[in-house]
């Protein structure tokens, strides 16, 4: 999970990363206000989950709290690249003399950790890594000892930070650590790093990604989900535990296990290419056991997006053999019924692998006038690309 | 002979009093595996029957390996837990660790990797994984048995299901081993260390790569076929739809910005000369051509 500015700014707070003052608000009122309780002029700036907010007119620096007041109604609403502004941070405006760049993050090619650092801040750090390689320090950071203070101080060399801070610099870079680690994220990175014209070191804005996975130990993270952005059917998804991804396209797709489910999706868009464009409405993996509830609660949802033309299911048997899995849609099927859902879309199923034979047999009895079934999944694609380019 | 695993391999299964754990077991009992006991602190001295085989359960994986000579481990401990798990196995220097448990930071998984790289006696494969079969002689994981044959082609996969696809559609070729990789971002077992054990391995003549979205593993794998690969490799990758930006459904799945995609894993393998199916039966057809040679 990526985290907005202002909750990035104050768990960067929490763990002793030295931020400005700053209040998010949701209103020109509690921007006024929070302006109030600063009393210095302030900076508003859109909370958006995306770059080059400051070229659309989402960060303004305000005077006094009524020019606060008045950034953030313009501010507020503004679509900045397809994401709607429903917040705004107001913080105390810095005199910066200079703008640096850290962050630590997760290295998966090496499957250890990486600490990037530079002097040349304030810009995307992919453009410096692209530009100027030689400005960007990298230094490998092992999680067995983790980063020491020897450690920090030798990146703050590394990127050429000014000897005069790098006291400073090592102590931001142990605290960013600390917030790496104990808070589990993938990646904590501070740009710009700032050197106030008084000398402090701040970090004024910065991104956090938070492993999921590691949820059950950190019960607050749970208070930085945005319901607010989620696709309502994506959310729907999500309270009944279901791996779903909204997309574009009229082909809905049930499959069992994250690889195959993306397989089917990029054959359903390969059969649809030549179909004037057909592509799939939706990634949903309902797992490898793929029982009669699950495969019902899959349905329901992909049968409500009002997108979806027809739908693929795609099954292999591996360990769930297919006849259990023929059962579980039938089962499914008549839950949705039981439970008033007409199933007015048109399914086409394709199960192979374990007891394909018996599973193909089961859905072939129970005569359910929406399911149409397909041997392979190249033809089942086809057939559900063709299916949803005819409106059916 | 097979990778990694074989009809050798004396097989211990942490968490095996579980309800997965005693549903895999037996399942890989029925494959053949050389099941010698079980692993769960607190349950150590009981004896569990599994269609009808005993096997012993352990405290500790030390002492499951010092009564059994237990040189594999399979791990279904929860995530919680699975850090300890796995520590423990590397410090009973078990040879093959397989961790089949998904959903573990990917903190605990770089500390228990880093641990075992500095221990030096010890693979892991996984996590989030499928683990690993050798068809005919032993199946160390949750990889159904019976869907292939015993061969001669070698298969390395990010995704579970997709493995089972292609084992399936090339069954009558047959596999030496197959090995889900696991599709989180930090793995023990790459595509290039199989890659490394297919090429060195003198019962496999051909090699199946499967690849998704997310990290560049599969690039690197293309250079290293370049430099090391003479056995015929094909490939396939998934997730040539998948939007900027969202995980799809493992935690490693992830095009960020322009990196990860599937297009670039393609590019790479293509410009290695490695044959890249656009669905997985197609894969699969470029790879009979080759056998049929």
């Amino acid at each position: 999970m990526d985290l907005m500015e202002y909750q990035a700014i104050e768990l960067f707070g929490r763990h002793g990363v030295p931020v400005a003052p700053g209040e998010v608000a949701q209103t020109p009122d509690e921007a006024r206000a929070a302006a109030e309780r600063i009393g210095k002029p302030v900076v508003v700036k859109a909370q958006v989950k995306t770059g080059g907010r400051g070229k659309a007119g989402g960060v303004k620096l305000a005077k006094t709290p009524q020019e606060a007041a008045e950034h953030a109604e313009a501010i507020l609403g503004m679509d900045i690249k397809g994401h709607t502004v429903h917040r705004v941070l107001v913080t105390e405006a810095s005199d910066i003399a200079a703008e640096y760049y850290a962050s630590f993050l997760l290295d998966r090619a090496n499957r250890s950790y990486l600490a990037m650092a530079s002097v040349e801040g304030g810009v995307e750090i992919e453009e410096v890594a692209r530009t100027k390689p030689e400005a960007l320090a990298k230094v490998p950071v092992d999680a067995l000892p983790g980063l020491d203070e020897t450690k920090a101080r030798a990146i703050a060399a590394a990127a050429g930070f000014p000897a005069d801070i790098h006291d400073q610099v090592a102590q931001v870079l142990s605290a960013l650590w600390e917030a790496f680690t104990t808070e589990d994220a993938t990646l904590t990175e501070v740009n710009p790093l700032v050197r106030t014209a008084d000398g402090r070191v701040l970090a004024l804005d910065g991104k956090v990604s938070l492993d999921d996975n590691a949820d059950f130990r950190h019960p607050d993270h749970a208070a930085y989900a945005d319901t607010s952005a989620a696709d309502p059917l994506e959310q729907r998804a999500r309270d009944k535990d279901l791996n779903y991804v909204k997309l574009d396209g009229t082909v809905g797709v049930i499959g069992n296990g994250a690889g195959l489910v993306m397989s089917t999706l990029d054959v359903v868009a390969y059969a649809g290419a030549e179909l004037g464009g057909v592509r799939p409405a939706n990634f949903l993996d309902i797992g490898g056991g793929a029982s009669a509830e699950v495969m019902a609660d899959g349905l329901e949802i992909v049968l409500s997006d009002p997108a979806v033309r027809s739908v693929f299911v795609n099954v292999f048997g591996g360990i769930t053999a297919c006849d259990a899995v023929a059962n579980g849609i039938v089962a499914a099927l008549q839950l949705l019924e039981g439970r008033g859902d007409s199933i007015d879309k048109p399914l086409v199923v394709r199960l192979d692998g374990n007891n394909a034979v018996e599973g193909r047999r089961i859905l072939a009895e129970a005569e359910c006038a929406a399911v149409e079934m397909v041997d392979t999944m190249d033809g089942a694609a086809r057939r559900a690309a063709e299916l949803a380019s005819q409106g059916a | 002979m097979a990778i990694y695993l074989s009809e050798r391999s004396r097989v211990v299964v942490q968490g095996m009093t579980g309800a997965e754990g005693t549903r895999h077991t037996r399942r890989m009992l029925a494959s053949g595996t050389t099941i010698v006991g079980g692993v769960t602190p607190g349950k150590g001295g009981q004896l569990v029957d599994i269609d009808g085989t005993k096997l012993p359960v352990f405290d500790a994986v030390a002492a499951a390996v010092d009564e059994t000579g237990a040189d594999v481990s399979v791990v279904f401990v929860p995530p919680r837990f699975a850090k300890a798990a796995v520590l423990e196995a590397v410090d009973a220097a078990v040879p093959l660790v397989v961790v089949i448990t998904e959903g573990i930071p990917v903190h605990d998984t770089v500390e228990f990797f880093q641990h075992a790289q500095d221990a030096g006696t010890t693979r892991i494969i996984g996590p989030n994984c499928p683990g690993l079969i050798s068809p005919g002689q032993s199946n160390a994981g949750i990889i159904p048995a019976d869907i292939t044959e015993p061969g001669r082609l070698g298969l390395v996969s990010k995704s579970g299901t997709l493995t089972y696809q292609m084992m399936y559609e090339l069954r009558d070729v047959g596999f030496s081993t197959c090995v889900g990789i696991g599709g989180d971002p930090v793995v023990g077992t790459t595509h290039i260390d199989c890659l490394r054990a297919f090429e060195d391995d003198p019962e496999t003549d051909g090699i199946v790569m499967i690849g998704e979205i997310g990290g560049d593993a599969e690039e690197r794998a293309a250079e290293f076929i370049a430099a090391s690969v003479t056995k015929p490799v094909v490939g396939y990758v998934a997730g040539f739809t998948a939007p900027e930006g969202k995980t799809m459904g493992h935690a490693g799945a992830i095009v960020s910005g322009s990196s990860g995609t599937a297009a670039a894993k393609q590019e790479a393998l293509e410009a290695v000369g490695v044959r890249v199916g656009k669905t997985p039966s197609e894969t699969a057809a470029l790879m009979h051509d080759l056998m049929r040679g």
